[in-house]
This record gives C-alpha cells, sequence and structure tokens, in this order.
C-alpha cells in the first residue's frame, strides 16, 4: 500500500514557493561521436548552414534555420539513414524570445541513434511541411497547426486534428487560459441550442479546488454541520462542533497507533 | 398468493369469491412502469474508463441482464442513455443528438465524477457536467464507480420510473428543451 503523508492544508502549499526559481538545462557537450560527426559532415556537403550542433542526453541537436528545413530532413534520411520522424512539435517561446521553436525528432534504426532538429520561427511565420519526406509528419503538422496556430506550407490537408473545426484560438499557446476563453466556455451550448440559451444554462460551474470555511451549500463543513443553505454570517453563532460526528467514525485517525493500520502500511 | 403479485396489485383479490379465477386488479401507470422499469436497455455508450466498469457489469460476473438490462447498440432501440465517460466538447454535440434520436421514455444516468461535474478534468475541453447538453435522472459518483455501483443506480432508476406517472407529459422533468 502506498505509504501515508499527511494532507493536512494541501491546498494551501503552493508547489513551488520560489518565484525566481529556473529549471536546470540539460548539459550540452560538444559532438564526438564518430556517427553525429559523420551526420553532421553530411549535412555540410550539401552547404548547409548549421547554427549550433551539440549533444544533449546521448541525443544530437541541430539547430537550423526555418528555411532549410525540407533540405536538412530529406539529407538525413537519405544520406544519414534516419528513417523515423517521431515527433514533431512546437514549442511556445512567444512571451521570452517573441518566437516559436519547431523541432523534429528523428531516429535512426540501425544505429540506434536519434537527432533533433530544431528551428526557431517568428508568431506569424509559416514553415514548410516535410509531409513528402517522412508520412508520419502529416498529423503532427496538423496538431502543431492546431495547438499553436503554426501555418504549414504546402501541407495536403492543413485541418485542426484534435480540436473541432469551429473551435477558436489555440489551446496549447502559454497565452490561452486552462480553463478556457469566452468561446470556449459556451462551446457546446452554442453549437447544440444556440446562443440564445446561455441564459437558461448558465455559465460553466467550476471546482476551485479550495474548502470555504463558510461555505454552507457544499460539503466543506465536516464536524461543523449547520443547516443547508444557512446564512454564512450567522454561521459562527449556530455551529457547534459536532465531535463524534464524521471525524471519529468516517475518517481513519492516521496517527494513532494501531495494529490493523500498521499491517496496511 | 405470491408476496410480489400481492405488492402489484392494487387491490386485494379474494379468489374464493372470484370463481377461482387468477386475477389481479391494477393502474394502467403501474403495469406500463412494471415493465418499463424491468427491461431498461441502456444505449452502449462509454465514453472513458468508466465505459470499463459499465462492461464489467454487463459481463457474466456481475450480470446485468439478469435485471432485464439489455446493452444496445442503437439509440433507437435504448431507454437508458449511461454516460460513462469524460465528455468533451467536440463530443457534446453528437452525444445530444443521440439524446435525441432514443424513443421516449428515456432516461439518462450520469456515471463517474467526469460526467457529473467535468470531475479533475477542470479545463477547456472538457464539459464541466453533462447536466449541460443532456436532462439527467441519476448522478452516479465514483472514480470509476464499481459495477455494483452501477447496478445500484439502474435499481434507483426503476425506483423512479416505478413512481412515477407512465403519461410522460405528467412528469414534469426539469428539461431546458
Amino acid at each position: 500500500m502506498r505509504r501515508y503523508v499527511p494532507k493536512d492544508n494541501v491546498q494551501k502549499k503552493a508547489k513551488y514557493t520560489d518565484r525566481f526559481w529556473v529549471a536546470p538545462r540539460v548539459p550540452r557537450e560538444p559532438v564526438e561521436d564518430e556517427f553525429f560527426i559523420s551526420v553532421l559532415e553530411n549535412l555540410k556537403s550539401e552547404n548547409i548552414e548549421i547554427l549550433d550542433s551539440f549533444i544533449e542526453l546521448k541525443h544530437l541537436v541541430i539547430q537550423i534555420k526555418p528555411e532549410d528545413n525540407v533540405k536538412v530532413l530529406k539529407n538525413l534520411k537519405e544520406k544519414s539513414c534516419f528513417k523515423t520522424c517521431v515527433d514533431l512539435s512546437a514549442v511556445d517561446y512567444l512571451a521570452q524570445d517573441g518566437e516559436f521553436e519547431v523541432f523534429y525528432i528523428l531516429l535512426n534504426y540501425d544505429q540506434a541513434k536519434r537527432v533533433r532538429v530544431e528551428t526557431r520561427i517568428k508568431e506569424n511565420q509559416a514553415i514548410e511541411s516535410v509531409e513528402k519526406i517522412y508520412r508520419s509528419a502529416n498529423f503532427a503538422e496538423r496538431e502543431m497547426y492546431d495547438m499553436f496556430g503554426i501555418y504549414v506550407n504546402n501541407h495536403s490537408y492543413l485541418k485542426r486534428i484534435l480540436m473541432p473545426d469551429d473551435w477558436v484560438g489555440h489551446p496549447l499557446l502559454k497565452t490561452y487560459p486552462l480553463q478556457g476563453d469566452e468561446a470556449a466556455s459556451w462551446y457546446e451550448v452554442d453549437k447544440i441550442f444556440g446562443k440564445e440559451y446561455r441564459d437558461i444554462i448558465g455559465p460553466e460551474l467550476r471546482d476551485p479546488a479550495r474548502i470555504d470555511r463558510y461555505d454552507t451549500k457544499r460539503f466543506a463543513r465536516i464536524g461543523h454541520e449547520v443547516p443547508f443553505g444557512a446564512d454564512p454570517s450567522l454561521v459562527d453563532k449556530t455551529e457547534t462542533k459536532i465531535e463524534d460526528g464524521y471525524s471519529k467514525t468516517f475518517l481513519t485517525d492516521y496517527t494513532k497507533e494501531s495494529k490493523q493500520l500498521e499491517k496496511r502500511k | 398468493m405470491e408476496e410480489r403479485s400481492v405488492r402489484m396489485a392494487q387491490h386485494q383479490v379474494n379468489y374464493a369469491s372470484s370463481g377461482g379465477l387468477p386475477v389481479a386488479l391494477t393502474t394502467v401507470d403501474h403495469i406500463l412502469n412494471w415493465g418499463r422499469s424491468n427491461s431498461l436497455w441502456p444505449l452502449t455508450y462509454g465514453l472513458a474508463c468508466c465505459a470499463i466498469e459499465m462492461m464489467a457489469s454487463g459481463a457474466s460476473r456481475y450480470d446485468f441482464d439478469r435485471m432485464g438490462v439489455i446493452f444496445r447498440a442503437s439509440p433507437r432501440q435504448a431507454d437508458v442513455m449511461i454516460l460513462a465517460g469524460t465528455l468533451t466538447k467536440k463530443h457534446a454535440e453528437f452525444t445530444r443528438r443521440l439524446y435525441d434520436q432514443m424513443a421516449e421514455p428515456k432516461w439518462v444516468i450520469s456515471m463517474g465524477s467526469c460526467a457529473n461535474t467535468g470531475g479533475m478534468f477542470n479545463t477547456y475541453s472538457i464539459v464541466q457536467g453533462v447536466d449541460r447538453i443532456v436532462p439527467v435522472d441519476i448522478y452516479l459518483p465514483g472514480c470509476a464507480p464499481r459495477p455494483e455501483t452501477l447496478q445500484y443506480a439502474m435499481m434507483m432508476l426503476q425506483k423512479k420510473i416505478r413512481r412515477e406517472s407512465a403519461n410522460m407529459k405528467k412528469n414534469k422533468k426539469q428539461r431546458f428543451i
């Protein structure tokens, strides 16, 4: 059984207490591997400009210009035998640098080596499709378009893949609110019943994941029960702590020593 | 006379005086609801992990069939819609369409936290409670509810059906459409 950790006030505790904490970077190492050196040489033989290249966690990372992406991937596939495009997506660095990072993760089965090709594009800049080289890029590029709004040129069927076609906004952008914007919160109501039903159905009720001591309508007052919907201002006068209520009968006291609990632990 | 038929009949019949005929008197409401509540056919409509529990309820160990609950693959043949799992906003439209395709009388069981309130998916893409889309009769808590719980919910629904009028127009359900 899982070990018990006290969960008192766990919701009040902030997960990150240091606002200025920066996650440590994975160390970047110089390219020393024979195979990876040959990969870079193959690229250089075609006069492709490599902005930077290094090893991260045994994987080669190549940073290139966005215009070169098709040329680079073609070279990697044909000359260095990276036959599979495992994944392709983007990272939103708009707030930090005003740019997206688009990355392609490729795999060479024979050598069991991976390479990541990274490129930076501006906010409204489109990128060329690599679908002709790797068929698996088809869905991945559609997802990138869906989640970030990055337009992919010459894609055979650039359409949203996860979200509905008439969705507003691109959810993986850092600026997109987790609980959805105005359009998202009314999406299903507008779609099914029409806008005039918004008033009838009402806004979404979302759980703030916080227990309000003076909430008399939800089950937030274990051990301090008052009548349902009682006036919160009167609660202090009316409430009496029910000692033998839930706290002793229903909730297990893990701090108390007991043979049964020991066995369960 | 069996206890069961006595309970069903509104008026006790004395067989000795009625010439030994096996006659039981009851109301139309009662007999219709008896029939409806004992053969609830749910729509096979698994949305997420609750569907696994729903399948388990239907399989041999828990055996939903013994309660007259037989899963149907078509909304036209179903009486109950068990919304088992997370409903995404993209899918909400189709859920409503399936609900509309079911013939009256129809009922809805919202199974699990996700269907009830959106559950742990407090995000942009999940419907925060299926009662925004379809009128719900039974809210079944749990994440995921065990098969026994689903069976209990079905029994509660049976109770509810037996209580209400057989004429669906008379049942003032909280319906927004």
